[in-house]
């Protein structure tokens, strides 16, 4: 075991995780597809709108319905808006939706999960809480949400933040349970695991216990339940916007886009098909990064 | 073995840990099983004692409650002159550096997510406050001691045999330099060879650490290898314990005679004259012991008595202490000898 560069091995220090990581990430193809396309998305909604400074809100009446030129590589919608400056300002807010949701859903989820699993006392009361959120009928809860804070958000934080606010909010305190019950599934059975024990023997306090025993081990269901989370939110605020609950009319946003052209999908499906490509390359990207991230964080996958 | 004056240095009393049994939409508490059941003994400093049985008997259940990796339903551990199951969550925190635990499965007691560097560090992450440096260096040293190589610490447990696994466990049960370590059958996952191998580290251990071990084990062979005292359990009581060599040479209680009669020969002209006695039944219900002696409803020699009221454990000879009616009389009277030639009788060769 020696026998190979004995001294330079000797010495080496244990090397941050993270390494390994990203070594492994980068041999799982679809996840650097995935990445590469999520990443182009990105520059495309953030430096996008600096290279075609044309405003998503320009109403152009004399040249509605347009098919693609060089003055509008899109095309126009049916009020003679420019489609490419309102895809590239609709995804800014579709993605930001999307990801700050998620986050809130799977941390929501997590936490709930994790304290339900963990400690006993608490299940009872947590998983009821649960229980009571799946049961509730959410798009009226939305619509209510929706109906009751709109005012007073839009006025202290100013009518684009505040909506945005309320629906990331509103998104994220709707579905976090699912993610709740498969993380408290995970962690009652890792809690009876030898492991766990051991770290008891050593006197690891319940904090740490979580932190370095059991949320480690429940980053797969976890992930997986991220990226989905993404999906459903992007959905889930189109439905919004569509029932002209979400962010303002003439505010774009990929949902509003394609509930917008649904009206005229048979004259005109490029209209349908744009936004809808968007949201599914975005929400397949990221399942694939997702997935790409789950196998590289488990030790025993790494390296296969 | 006893040529020293000993101090103890875990004393159990009357441990009981029983697991609640609930039926019921409204989980009510219609029993309890006695995993343990009111088993008391005494560990001297440096010495080994094996604790055997068969599966199920309440072996590691009984090494976790002596740790108090579960709450304990009754009973008194002291530890280095300290209850451990009185203690406080501060107290207890402070003294788990003194008791460690090497466990069964080592695949199962590795975080798989974490290197070997940081398993055999987290002990000295919790009670130390060592500089990175000074950490690294305590691991290395470590490993060094338990014979893995010093380059597979950025490697993670499931790259590992089975006994580098348990070393590594080993490794982290020894960071905090303890007194007392539970093994909790640390070899029945292992290969044979590999068996050898890893008591002969504990072996090694012990006397370069002067640790003090509670061996727990279903491998007879293997107790009387490394155990210098032996205790019996069967359905969650300790029915025999004794110096190391005496049980071996003359089991005094009829549980441990018929267990001792079980344990194959090398020698095969003694194999030839070994004595089986073959107890029939099955172990009961530890929700639903025996009324009496937990072991009559099996004893090959069991009395009216037996049926009737419950043993006590006493020190029967100096040293050996004995959970049977056969020696309630008085210590030292004929009735060993005499129960002896009876018990020969009632044996069943092996392969009739």
């Amino acid at each position: 075991m020696t026998d190979t560069t004995p001294a330079t091995a000797k010495i080496r220090p244990p090397r941050s995780q993270w390494w390994d990581v990203w070594d492994q990430f980068k041999t799982h193809k679809g996840a650097l597809v995935g990445l590469s396309i999520f990443v182009l998305i990105l520059l495309a909604i953030t430096i996008g709108p600096f290279l075609w400074d044309m405003a998503p809100t320009y109403v152009d009446l004399r040249a509605r319905n347009k098919g693609f030129s060089a003055a509008h590589p899109l095309g126009t919608d049916q009020l003679g808006r420019d489609v490419l400056a309102r895809m590239m300002a609709g995804g800014k807010v579709s993605i930001s939706v999307g990801l700050t949701a998620m986050m809130l859903s799977i941390m929501l989820g997590t936490t709930i999960g994790v304290l339900a699993g963990y400690f006993r006392r608490l299940e009872g009361p947590l998983m009821r809480l649960t229980d009571l959120f799946l049961a509730l009928p959410l798009l009226p809860l939305l619509l209510l949400m929706v109906t009751l804070f709109r005012e007073p958000l839009s006025k202290s934080f100013g009518p684009e933040r505040g909506i945005f606010l309320l629906i990331v909010f509103a998104i994220g305190a709707t579905s976090w349970m699912q993610t709740a019950r498969i993380v408290r599934g995970e962690v009652l059975g890792l809690k009876e695991r030898e492991f766990v024990l051991a770290a008891r023997s050593i006197g690891t306090p319940a904090r740490r216990m979580i932190l370095r025993h059991v949320l480690p081990n429940v980053l797969s269901p976890i992930m997986v339940s991220a990226t989905l989370g993404i999906a459903s939110a992007i959905i889930t605020e189109s439905a919004l916007s569509f029932l002209g609950l979400g962010f303002p009319p003439d505010f774009p946003t990929w949902g509003r886009l394609l509930y917008d052209a649904v009206d005229q999908m048979q004259l005109y499906p490029w209209r349908v098909i744009l936004p809808g490509v968007a949201i599914s390359l975005t929400v397949l990207s990221v399942n694939y990064i997702g997935d790409g991230l789950r196998d590289a964080l488990d030790p025993r996958i790494r390296g296969r | 073995m006893f040529d020293a004056v000993q101090k103890p240095l875990v004393e159990v009393a009357g441990l009981k840990m029983y697991f609640p049994i609930t039926a019921g939409v409204f989980r009510r508490q219609v029993g309890n099983v006695k995993a343990v059941d009111n088993v008391s003994f005494t560990i001297f400093e440096g010495e080994t004692l094996g604790l055997v049985g068969e599966s199920g008997c309440g072996k590691s259940t009984c090494g976790r409650a002596i740790l108090r990796l579960y709450e304990p339903t009754a009973g008194a551990v002291r530890i280095d002159g300290t209850d451990v199951i009185a203690a406080s969550s501060d107290t207890l925190r402070q003294m788990r550096p003194k008791m460690q635990m090497v466990f069964q499965d080592p695949q199962a007691s590795l975080n798989p997510r974490m290197t070997v560097a940081a398993i055999i560090g987290e002990p000295l992450d919790e009670h130390t406050k060592l500089s990175k440096a000074e950490k690294l260096a305590k691991i290395y040293a470590l490993m060094d001691q338990v014979g893995l190589n010093r380059d597979f610490a950025n490697r993670y447990p499931h790259e590992f045999s089975g006994g580098q696994r348990q070393r590594i466990g080993i490794a982290r049960a020894l960071a905090l330099n303890p007194k007392f370590i539970v093994c909790d059958e640390p070899i029945a996952a292992l290969d044979v060879s590999i068996q050898a191998q890893v008591v002969n580290l504990l072996e090694e251990l012990q006397d370069s650490l002067g640790l003090t071990y509670l061996f727990i084990s279903h491998d007879l062979s293997m107790v009387r290898h490394i155990a210098d005292r032996v205790a019996v359990m069967y359905l969650g009581q300790i029915v025999e314990l004794a110096p190391r060599d005496a049980i071996y040479a003359e089991p005094l209680h009829p549980y441990t005679q018929a267990l001792l009669s079980a344990v194959p020969e090398p020698d095969p002209e003694a194999e030839k004259s070994r004595r089986r006695i073959v107890l029939t039944g099955d172990v009961p219900s530890p929700a639903n012991p025996p009324k009496g002696c937990n072991f009559c409803t099996r004893c090959p020699k069991a009395m009216a008595i037996c049926h009737e009221t419950e043993p006590q454990f006493r020190e029967i000879l100096p040293g050996r202490f004995v959970s049977c009616h056969l020696y309630e009389q008085t210590a030292g009277e004929a009735a060993a000898p005499g129960a002896r030639s009876e018990h020969t009788e009632k044996t069943i060769q092996q392969g009739e």
